[in-house]
């Protein structure tokens, strides 16, 4: 018996010290995985002549200082901030508009069994493999023809090609949620709007908060979309502004690029580790109705 | 009940469905219909029947294109499956420090592809030129292995995430009773721990081969398809051939591209679900 303990106790041990090696290594390989957000964070700091590809490396002390400057010249001289704002508008409208309609749709083809509802769904999860490439020429005819190119109303289009794996992922849980609650409420006297709002919202909570996240991902950092669909001489998202500044090569300059840069990532970064446990949850959630 | 939701279906179903036209019936249809004709402006369209899809293959740049892609999709959806499980391996061994490795970890995954091909743009060069190697728009060879590590950075954290949740489904009971029969720590993993993941590889499998297949911006962003096209994937093949080719017949030629193209997703991702899936089991 004693002897079973000390073996407990070694094997216990050696874990112990494995997870302290793991540690340590792991430690080491985060810095390295942290260091091109660093990177970028120390150029936007220097000066233009010390961002050159062969003076990359060096930190932002010395001559190569630069303070804020590149950060004033971005906003300042660059627009960027107006980039900012459709994007940030672009992403909220788009997304608020995606969660309404499509768990809206998603609860009525999981409640109405109809050769229709499984049409809708069936035509859903079939959007979420077609490539971008396939619809992006005839969408972006469609949009202007129906003047849908605005920044404003763009969110229609992100609405129509986001709709698939929204109502998929709502479907998913809604068809596992209870009846009888839907239906005492029915018997009460709500009507089916009541009933959603009141009832079947509250409890899509988690389901919406994910669908929410992986949506927010994409149409934040969505590049092909907007630069078909807008006008890139009147509106710019922040991934087309980034492409088209680099697009005029040369007479670019890297300093405010790399300040533009850093507070692009800023606000996501930390927004990420406010709500990190919702986004992991919201990852994990797609992927495994995925 | 269901009669009452029924009555209410301009409310419920009606705005998705008349965006979804808009934004993806609608263009799929009339895109498969260009396929099959010849234009320049949507005022003279064509019908020229199959001839488009011929011209698919003919054109060189496109073949390589498919071989570049399909090399760097099972370059990259084999690397950043297998470090992605094996640091879930480590993350759930509740070592000190998890949390922050795994919120370091899943970080790159936020930055879009344009702003994550500047950034590693600016870093490959540096360390090249450093090491005296050809820049990344100079060499096909260091512009894959660019694509490969980038890809890898943004990726690996999101489907260590799908493995960790896996690895946490299953359950000690069982592997305490494998290490009892005397399995050593390499067949509890084949044997015990991985047919329990086979769902998250599934899914981690799927998401890797048609994020890397159908990869676009940070192949406009990294490489732009330099030097000479030779870095150039499908998706910037077809935009390419869309948008930066002058003459009458290339649009028709890159929608029946871009036809092919979603043909080959499809084709991979049937393909991939069902030989997965087939290699699940109930624990």
């Amino acid at each position: 018996m004693a002897q079973q303990m000390t073996r407990e106790e070694s094997v216990r041990r050696k874990q112990q010290s494995i997870n302290s090696v793991i540690t340590v290594i792991l430690s080491i390989v985060c810095v390295i995985w942290m260091y091109p957000i660093l990177l970028i964070v120390f150029n936007s700091l220097k000066v233009e002549s010390a961002i050159s590809t062969n003076r990359i490396f060096e930190l932002p002390i010395g001559n190569a200082f630069n303070g804020f400057q590149n950060f004033i010249y971005g906003v300042t001289k660059m627009d960027f901030m107006s980039s900012f704002w459709y994007s940030l508008f672009i992403t909220v409208s788009s997304v608020a508009l995606i969660i309404l309609c499509c768990s809206m749709c998603a609860w009525y083809i999981s409640r109405v069994t109809s050769k229709f509802s499984s049409a809708v769904y069936y035509l859903c999860v079939f959007s979420m493999v077609v490539p971008f490439q396939m619809v992006m020429f005839t969408l972006s005819k469609t949009a202007d023809t129906l003047k849908l190119n605005t920044p404003y109303n763009i969110c229609v289009i992100y609405l129509g090609f986001g709709a698939g794996l929204a109502v998929f992922m709502f479907t998913g849980f809604m068809k596992s949620m209870p009846l009888e609650i839907e239906e005492a409420a029915m018997i009460d006297g709500c009507s089916p709007l009541q009933i959603f709002f009141r009832i079947v919202m509250p409890i899509t909570k988690p389901t919406t908060i994910s669908t929410a996240i992986l949506e927010t991902m994409w149409v934040w950092n969505d590049y092909l979309l907007p630069t078909l669909v807008l006008d890139i001489k009147k509106y710019r998202t922040i991934p087309m502004d980034i492409q088209y500044f680099r697009g005029s090569y040369g007479s670019v300059q890297m300093g405010p690029m790399m300040a533009c840069i850093v507070i692009t990532i800023i606000p996501v970064i930390v927004l990420y580790l406010v709500c990190q446990k919702h986004i992991i949850e919201g990852v994990v959630a797609g992927a495994v109705k995925g | 009940m269901e009669k009452s939701i029924r009555k209410y279906w301009p409310v419920f179903v009606l705005p998705t469905m008349a965006a979804f036209t808009i934004g993806f019936i609608w263009p799929f249809i009339w895109g498969l219909y260009l396929s099959l004709c010849k234009f320049q402006t949507l005022k003279k369209v064509t019908f020229i029947g199959l001839s488009n899809y011929t011209k698919v293959f003919e054109d060189a740049t496109f073949v390589h294109a498919f071989g570049f892609t399909a090399l760097f999709t099972i370059v990259s959806t084999l690397t950043i499956n297998i470090l992605a499980f094996f640091l879930a391996m480590l993350l759930t061994r509740k070592a000190r420090g998890t949390n922050v490795f795994r919120t370091i970890f899943f970080m790159p995954n936020l930055i879009g592809g344009i702003v994550l091909g500047y950034i590693w743009q600016s870093l490959l060069n540096g360390l090249l030129s450093k090491w005296g190697m050809p820049l990344l728009a100079l060499s096909a060879k260091e512009g894959f292995w660019g694509l490969v590590i980038l890809m890898g950075w943004q990726q690996i954290g999101y489907m260590m995430i799908i493995y960790i949740a896996g690895l946490q489904n299953v359950s000690p009971d069982l592997i305490e009773a494998a290490e009892i029969d005397g399995a050593t720590s390499w067949q509890v993993l084949k044997s015990v721990k991985i047919p329990i993941v086979m769902p998250s590889i599934t899914i981690c499998t799927f998401l890797t081969l048609t994020n890397s297949f159908k990869l676009f911006d940070q192949n406009l962003s990294l490489t732009n398809g330099e030097p000479a096209k030779n870095t150039q994937m499908l998706a910037l093949n077809i935009y390419e051939t869309y948008y930066a080719r002058s003459g009458a017949s290339w649009k028709g030629i890159g929608q029946a591209k871009a036809v092919v193209f979603f043909l080959i997703v499809v084709v991979i991702s049937l393909v991939q679900l069902r030989f997965t899936r087939s290699k699940e089991v109930q624990a």
